[in-house]
């Protein structure tokens, strides 16, 4: 029992390939974080050409998406994965879907940036955007790093603050509809911020079910679709049942 | 309406190499090395125990072979054991039905009780015990003559059957369950031997279900097949189930997954962890149980 190292399979190829996938999957939220990041930018500081760069990424995104479904694939049919080696499949699986919405929506950012240059800045919404927008952005990057150290607890915080973005936009989208009355001239222009925070309210929800399926592979639970304080208590109960 | 994002959002896009750890690691801390008084997670104990074993332990000589195992096995249940070479498996098994009798130096405690009666006590006669609780071994082990001679002998010496008819009947019928009737209508009286690997396993099942058992032990009933083989016999397992009650030990995990309702898992003679298959290949409860059936040791 005492030299056995229990982190490695007995198959050097089957610990290279999910090591790959884990890799894989890191890479591919990367760039997509990246995305988000550039999309971002690309309007607060009406930037064409970096909104322009990043449509140009997408290809690669959904590139990555498809490479990353076939080494899942080839997983599942040669080594017949179990237990956490089967969650990390089924995850990566699972996520891999979220990140690329998540490239989707960085794309649907990227293009009211370029509206927003061809029809004139917003009169308002860029301090809403700059705030939900750095919100969002740590969802993901807190998401990502969840399923680099296999960290409950941060994607907890994931499933916990994603609630706060939603909330964040609601306040913001009532604000806009009231400036829109009062100034209907600029309901185009206030309509391409609007459709750019939208964006962003879903690319948290895609953080978080990203951070769902983290606590799946680390916990075994499925907890999609789960309030927050439900999802708290039975974690809570788990590591009880452990002690 | 020229704002710059002064400060960076505070991301660091992953591009490179993630920094992580230089394996994969286990997510759950395990509770090893197992302890003298090791005590089975999961769920050993059922309902409607068909057998019940409590405290067994199984001594070759000196040497221990089989650790305080508790565990039942439910009426029409198929429970598969699996663990690494020598972890009292198969030694667990041939408890079931007395198998290990033959061994001079094997020496069994604790209670196996099958529908309530003690099985180890004095009063207990092997033979009609071994009728009850039937076996098939990983090589197919058909007797030197007829197929049907074969599947016959049993009623036979049981006093199943006396006359012709009746036992032409048991015979069709165990080869039909069997899955092996199609095959060797035509041929009965031709020599058992004279089958493949998977159609002498399958003969040797029929020989099994002819003395109409309750429970069917199976010590790695496949290992010697090929796959096609295997599949029958697994599709055999699943039909089975139905009448019989099963316990089955296995090499191949996978086989574990497919045909077992619960899956026990074995370590050094101990019993680690008792759960429903699904839970045992999804979530086990137990870092050894994981490791094992993820092919980390073994």
């Amino acid at each position: 029992m005492d030299n056995l190292n229990l982190n490695q399979h007995i198959s050097h190829q089957f610990n290279e390939d999910l090591e790959h996938l884990r890799t894989q999957f890191l890479e591919m939220g990367g760039l997509v974080e990246e995305q988000v990041t550039d999309a971002v930018r690309a309007i607060e500081t009406a930037d064409g050409s970096l909104a322009e760069k990043v449509r140009r990424t997408e290809s690669e995104i959904d590139r990555r998406e498809l490479e990353l479904d076939r080494q899942c694939m080839m997983v599942l049919a040669r080594r017949q994965p179990a237990a956490s080696d089967l969650r990390l499949v089924l995850m990566v699986i699972r996520a891999t879907a979220d990140l690329e919405r998540i490239g989707d929506e960085a794309n649907k950012v990227a293009k009211m940036a370029i509206a927003l240059n061809e029809d004139g800045v917003s009169p308002r919404g860029y301090v809403e955007l700059r705030h939900i927008a750095s919100g969002v952005l740590k969802l993901v990057n807190l998401a990502l790093d969840a399923f680099a150290r296999f960290d409950v607890d941060s994607a907890k915080i994931v499933v916990r603050d994603d609630s706060l973005v939603d909330q964040e936009y609601r306040t913001a989208i009532r604000e806009l509809v009231t400036y829109m009355m009062e100034d209907p001239r600029s309901i185009s222009r206030v309509m391409n911020i609007m459709w750019a925070l939208r964006a962003l309210e879903r690319i948290g929800d895609h953080a978080r079910n990203i951070a769902e399926h983290v606590i799946y592979l680390v916990h075994g639970m499925d907890v999609r679709h789960m309030p927050f304080k439900e999802l708290e208590e039975q974690i809570e109960k788990r590591n009880g049942n452990k002690k | 309406m020229q704002q710059t994002l002064e400060q960076k959002p505070p991301v660091s896009p992953k591009v490179s190499a993630p920094p992580m750890a230089p394996t994969f690691s286990i997510p759950e801390p395990a509770q090893m090395p197992v302890s003298a008084d090791y005590k089975t997670v999961g769920v050993p104990l059922v309902e409607n125990a068909k057998f019940a074993m409590r405290d067994v332990n199984v001594f070759y000589g000196e040497k221990q072979a089989v650790f305080n195992v508790n565990l039942d096995i439910g009426e029409n249940e198929v429970i598969a054991m699996i663990g690494p070479s020598g972890c009292g498996k198969s030694t667990f098994l041939r408890c079931l039905n007395r198998m290990n009798d033959t061994i001079d130096i094997c020496r069994v405690t604790g209670s196996i009780q099958l529908d309530g009666e003690e099985i180890y006590a004095s009063k207990m006669d092997v033979v009609p015990l071994r009728a009850r609780v039937g076996m098939v071994f990983q090589k197919p082990n058909p007797f030197p003559k007829s197929i049907y001679e074969n599947v016959a002998y049993g009623p036979k010496i049981h006093g199943l059957a006396s006359r012709r008819v009746d036992l032409d009947e048991i015979v069709e019928t165990s080869l039909r369950r069997a899955g092996l009737w199609e095959e060797v209508k035509d041929r009965l009286d031709a020599p058992g031997t004279g089958l493949s690997g998977g159609q002498q396993q399958r003969l040797c099942i029929a020989r099994t279900i002819a003395v109409s058992p309750e429970v069917i032990l199976m010590d790695e009933p496949c290992s010697a097949l090929d796959p096609i083989a295997t599949a029958k016999i697994e599709e055999l397992i699943a039909e089975l189930s139905q009448n019989y009650t099963i316990a089955i030990v296995t090499h191949s995990m996978q086989q574990a997954a497919r045909v077992s309702h619960r899956t026990a898992y074995f370590h050094l003679g101990k019993l680690i962890e008792v759960n429903d298959t699904q839970k045992v290949f999804t979530t086990p409860d137990h870092a050894l149980t994981e490791a094992y059936i993820t092919g980390r040791f073994g």
